[in-house]
């Protein structure tokens, strides 16, 4: 066979796995769409769920998943570029930071019911807290810590280094070169990496159920007291999110009509997670736009 | 050639060794720089020039495993003595790059930044600070209606006067340049030695280059390294009309580098 037949067939072959992962994205994209999108209405998004009659909605479930998905931001985010400015600027190539290097990627590993259990023993029983938002927002802060590392780590390391000199040059000290000069630099890869490690938050199960909880309590959501056990706003209180529920209908529901509420879920799940990633691709390229200055 | 008298040098280098790891780089250099002067420093690829000008406010240490051996006296402190502040030597030598490296930033606070981190804060201040340092680098006339748009809109020579415009804001003593106009077209290269004959008025600069016209044409003394030593020091002009060492010669003639 010569070097041209390969190469077509190479070119075949590649173009051949393209289609396979692009209709197995599209068919099933459309396949949650279309049976989904029916039963999306006003009504659907904006009523409590219902154990035992049809009819429910999710309304406390898609608060709840976008309550835990900030609360985990707030621990994570700071965590997670604090590490990622350590691995890129601090740790000095040698042993130990080969260790946090492998423990990173060891725990970026780990599988979610893995960490769910972690979160029960640590976050739920050994704190005596129970099922709580702010244990299932530390379990997911254990799943999602190291993808966020990993990324400043990456985007700080991807500024340019005559950006660095420049500043050291001027007598600025090495934390406040970091502050002004790579953090910002920095900034669109981090915020787009955060975006899309909130997608991933936002659609876990696993690590929620065993920490967060697979109830709700009733909520009254004039009530704005963050230490009112009717408050939304409660971290103390447990909260099932939108990926739990789609579980939880679908294995222990009493209700008539499970296949429509979890269809309508799913829906929603994959609608909300699309956007994380087009907002993470749109203000990506709007901030490089801005701070480059280029068209 | 003349000695020089001790008040009117800024940096007197003696013995000066330096080791990449195993790789000698720099050996036993001995070279005093004077005040407001305009030292060239040419040589071939490798020859030792842009590691020497890194050790002159110490951004050599960026490297790692560097060894130096030997003093490098700025104003009589020594700054291989491990007490020496960075920070204070590096606002009193500041260093401009091979190539524009503005911040990601408007024009206004990419000079400003120096100042800003060292402690001036009154707006007036800072503009005053601002306007004197892009008018020494010719750049004001051209940038004044636009002092808030991005740096990184600024063509590659007016991002270069740009960079030695932030460098000049922190008032230094000494202006390292290290091949500042290798990336530039010729008529930004003009502009720029234009410059430096303005400077030299009130800085002292020690500027590596590749072209040697461009030594001839801005420099005041010029050193010729080769594999890592100082072969000849001298004025420019003795440099280039009558070079002691036959190495010298056969460099500026273009027999070999």
């Amino acid at each position: 066979m010569n070097s041209k037949t390969a190469d077509r067939i190479a070119t075949g072959v590649f173009i051949a796995i393209a289609i396979i992962i692009i209709s197995i994205l599209v068919g099933l994209f459309s396949y949650i769409l279309v049976n989904g999108l029916k039963h999306i209405s006003l009504d659907f998004l904006t009523t409590p769920s219902s154990n035992v009659r049809a009819g429910g909605g999710i309304r406390d479930q898609l608060f709840n998943s976008f309550y835990i998905l900030f609360i985990t931001m707030l621990i994570a985010l700071p965590l997670g570029i604090g590490g990622g400015i350590y691995m890129a600027e601090y740790a000095k190539p040698g042993k130990i930071t080969d260790i946090v290097r492998s423990c990173i990627e060891v725990l970026a590993s780990l599988p979610s019911i893995v960490i769910g259990m972690f979160g029960l023993l640590m976050f739920v029983n050994l704190t005596g807290w129970g099922y709580t938002i702010l244990g299932g927002a530390l379990a997911l802060t254990v799943f999602n810590l190291p993808v966020i590392v990993r990324v400043s780590e990456d985007a700080i390391r991807a500024v340019p280094s005559d950006l660095k000199e420049a500043s050291l040059a001027l007598g600025i000290t090495k934390w406040h070169t970091i502050k002004t000069v790579l953090l910002p630099s920095a900034f669109p890869t981090i915020l787009t990496g955060a975006i899309l490690a909130a997608g991933r938050v936002f659609g876990e199960a696993a690590a929620l159920l065993f920490t967060a909880g697979l109830s709700t309590p009733r909520l009254d959501y004039a009530n704005w007291n963050p230490f009112s056990s009717q408050s939304p706003l409660n971290i103390f209180r447990p909260a099932e999110t939108l990926a739990v529920h789609i579980w939880s209908v679908n294995t222990q529901g009493l209700i008539p009509d499970v296949e429509d509420v979890s269809n309508g879920s799913a829906a929603v799940l994959v609608l909300s997670v699309l956007v994380f990633n087009l907002l993470a691709r749109w203000i990506g390229s709007m901030i490089h736009k801005k701070v480059t200055a280029s068209k | 050639m003349a000695i020089p008298t001790l008040t009117r040098q800024v940096f007197d280098i003696k013995d000066l060794n330096l080791w990449y790891g195993d790789h000698h780089a720099l050996k036993n250099i001995n070279f005093p720089i004077n005040k407001k002067e305009v030292t060239a420093i040419i040589g071939p690829s490798g020859c030792g020039k842009s590691t020497f000008i890194k050790t002159l406010n110490l951004m050599i240490n960026m490297v790692p495993n560097v060894k130096m051996t030997g003093e490098i006296n700025i104003n009589g402190q020594n700054i291989l003595d491990k007490k020496v502040d960075l920070v204070d030597l590096r606002k009193q030598v500041g260093m401009v790059f091979q190539k524009g490296n503005p911040f990601p930033q408007s024009i206004f606070d990419n000079v400003a930044y120096g100042p800003r981190v060292h402690g001036i804060t009154k707006k007036k201040h800072l503009d005053e600070i601002v306007i004197k340092s892009l008018m020494d680098v010719a750049l004001w006339e051209e940038v004044k209606d636009r002092l808030n748009a991005p740096a990184l809109g600024l063509s590659g020579g007016q991002q270069q006067r740009l960079c030695i415009a932030r460098a000049l804001a922190t008032k230094p003593e000494v202006l390292l340049m290290d091949e500042p106009t290798s990336a530039l077209d010729p008529i930004s290269t003009l502009k720029i030695e234009e410059m430096i004959l303005e400077l030299k008025e009130k800085y002292t600069i020690v500027i590596v280059t590749h072209n040697m016209q461009q030594a001839s044409r801005v420099s005041d003394k010029t050193a010729f390294f080769l594999m890592g030593e100082l072969i000849e020091l001298d004025s420019t002009s003795t440099i280039f009309s009558n070079p002691k060492d036959s190495r010298t010669e056969g460099y500026i003639t273009g027999r070999f580098g």
